[in-house]
């Protein structure tokens, strides 16, 4: 626990707490370097890239946007969307190909296009 | 009389440095790296800045509001509380991990191979409960495809026999095995919906493990195009095992951090990890100063995230299966300051 609370806390982006998650996911797919990361999930959040790492900040944009929250106490947020749920709306948010929700949605028997229009409405 | 601080040696052992101490260890490990290297030394300002960090009572050190940077994992949890699930659920709501990674303890893509659908059924499972992205990981160890363990003759007995072609040989069957796996891994965890794939230690068996890995690197990414692939380093240097195997042209016997760099993004990876090994009998600021002054020349040229391995016995992290805070958040803190990483 020594190494992985140490980096989260001394330099990470807090994950779900903030939007790492969402940073990591450009990243990860899409190989961007930080600063671009940053910036994109920023334009797309319509936050400046210095708020992605501020838990307070990103509760009420990960609220009103429907990405999902970290559980707190023992509520877990039932009339809000679930991981998976959460997972669509990051896509469409991001303009991002997620593995899962494509797969998720093609053995629902959902087409994807739909279903983002769908979230949006 | 100076005044003294508490800091780590390389096997995280507690000792006392002056500031004058600790300058001087931060100087003779920045030379170090830049004489076997052939490359820059961390310039004053740098040193000045790491001396800061270093000669300081505090028992935890981090960077500025505003300059925090992604982490990715070499696994996150091993079945620590319940399942593998649970763990990388712990690392995504309680310890602000901005991905994760499922992994099995033995953390090898030919072990992984034989229990291939009991994985990937666990990467879907958890890719209903988890937001953050969810890579598989594991190491390509191509030692395992020698025997006794594998199918191919030891070239770690035929060398010192001087079989030379002999052990060549067989690297280059022990390549194409690896290859195998490691793409069958990575087909498996897509269909089963993983957001990316992780080779750790990439290149611990030297230059074929290396090989193998860019390999199969750029067989998954014509096989999926938006799969994310990481491959992260066991060491700061290529060996050369069989030390005649080239990819793309490029000799890879002998390759430091930012030419592994440029041929992992031409393979097709999406992030690189730069691995430098701690020397346990010298200082925690001599293997910070060393491992920083080896990777610095990647983040000139990167054209792809990079994210040093800062972990147990890399990255300047005291080789320790124990760490303590203090030493891992001031190489945390190092290493993105000083080099302005995009993870770790």
């Amino acid at each position: 626990m020594g190494m992985p609370v140490a980096h989260a806390t001394a330099s990470g982006m807090c994950g779900m707490r903030a939007a790492g998650d969402l940073v990591a996911r450009m990243q990860i797919t899409r190989g961007m370097r930080i600063r671009e990361a940053k910036a994109y999930v920023a334009e797309r959040l319509g936050v400046s890239p210095f708020d992605l790492s501020d838990p307070l900040a990103m509760e009420d944009v990960r609220r009103d946007h429907h990405l999902g929250r970290v559980t707190t106490f023992e509520m877990s947020y039932p009339s809000e969307s679930s991981a998976m749920e959460s997972k669509f709306r990051i896509a469409d948010l991001l303009d991002l190909p997620i593995n899962c929700v494509e797969r998720f949605a093609r053995h629902a028997g959902v087409a994807r296009a739909a279903t983002a229009a769908d979230l949006r409405g | 009389m100076e005044n003294s601080y508490p800091t780590r040696d390389g096997d995280g052992s507690l000792v006392r440095m002056t500031r004058s101490q600790l300058r001087s260890e931060l100087e003779d490990g920045t030379q170090a790296a830049a004489a076997r290297a052939k490359v820059p030394p961390l310039t004053t300002d740098e040193l000045d800045h790491l001396l800061d960090i270093w000669a300081s009572p505090a028992r935890f050190s981090s960077v500025d509001i505003g300059d925090e940077v992604v982490l990715t994992y070499d696994g996150s949890g091993s079945k620590t509380v319940g399942t593998r699930t649970q763990d990388l659920l712990i690392y995504e709501q309680m310890m602000g991990a901005d991905s994760v990674e499922l992994a099995n303890v033995d953390y090898s893509f030919k072990a992984v191979k034989t229990i291939l659908p009991h994985e990937a059924q666990n990467m879907k499972d958890a890719q209903l409960v988890l937001t953050a992205p969810v890579m598989y990981g594991a190491m390509p160890n191509l030692g395992l495809y020698s025997q006794p363990d594998g199918p191919v003759p030891n070239w770690s007995e035929l060398l010192p026999l001087t079989k030379i072609d002999e052990a060549r040989a067989a690297q280059e069957e022990a390549i194409e095995h690896a290859v195998k796996d490691m793409v069958a891994v990575a087909d498996a965890m897509w269909e089963a919906g993983a957001d990316g794939i992780d080779f750790d230690t990439a290149g611990a068996a030297g230059d074929g493990d290396f090989l193998a890995t860019l390999q199969a690197v750029e067989k998954i990414r014509a096989a999926h195009p938006d799969m994310g692939i990481e491959v992260g380093m066991a060491g700061e240097f290529v060996l050369g095992v069989h030390a005649q195997l080239e990819y793309d042209g490029v000799r890879l016997a002998g390759l430091w951090p930012r030419e592994q760099m440029e041929l992992v993004r031409r393979a097709g990876a999406t992030i690189f990890g730069p691995a430098v090994n701690v020397n346990t009998r010298k200082s925690g600021a001599w293997n910070i100063a060393r491992a920083l002054t080896l990777v610095k020349p990647c983040m000139h040229v990167a054209e792809i995230p990079v994210h040093m391995n800062v972990g147990m016995g890399v990255g300047g992290v005291p080789m320790s299966s124990h760490l303590p805070l203090d030493a891992v958040s001031r190489a945390s803190r190092a290493c993105v300051d000083i080099l302005r990483l995009d993870g770790l």
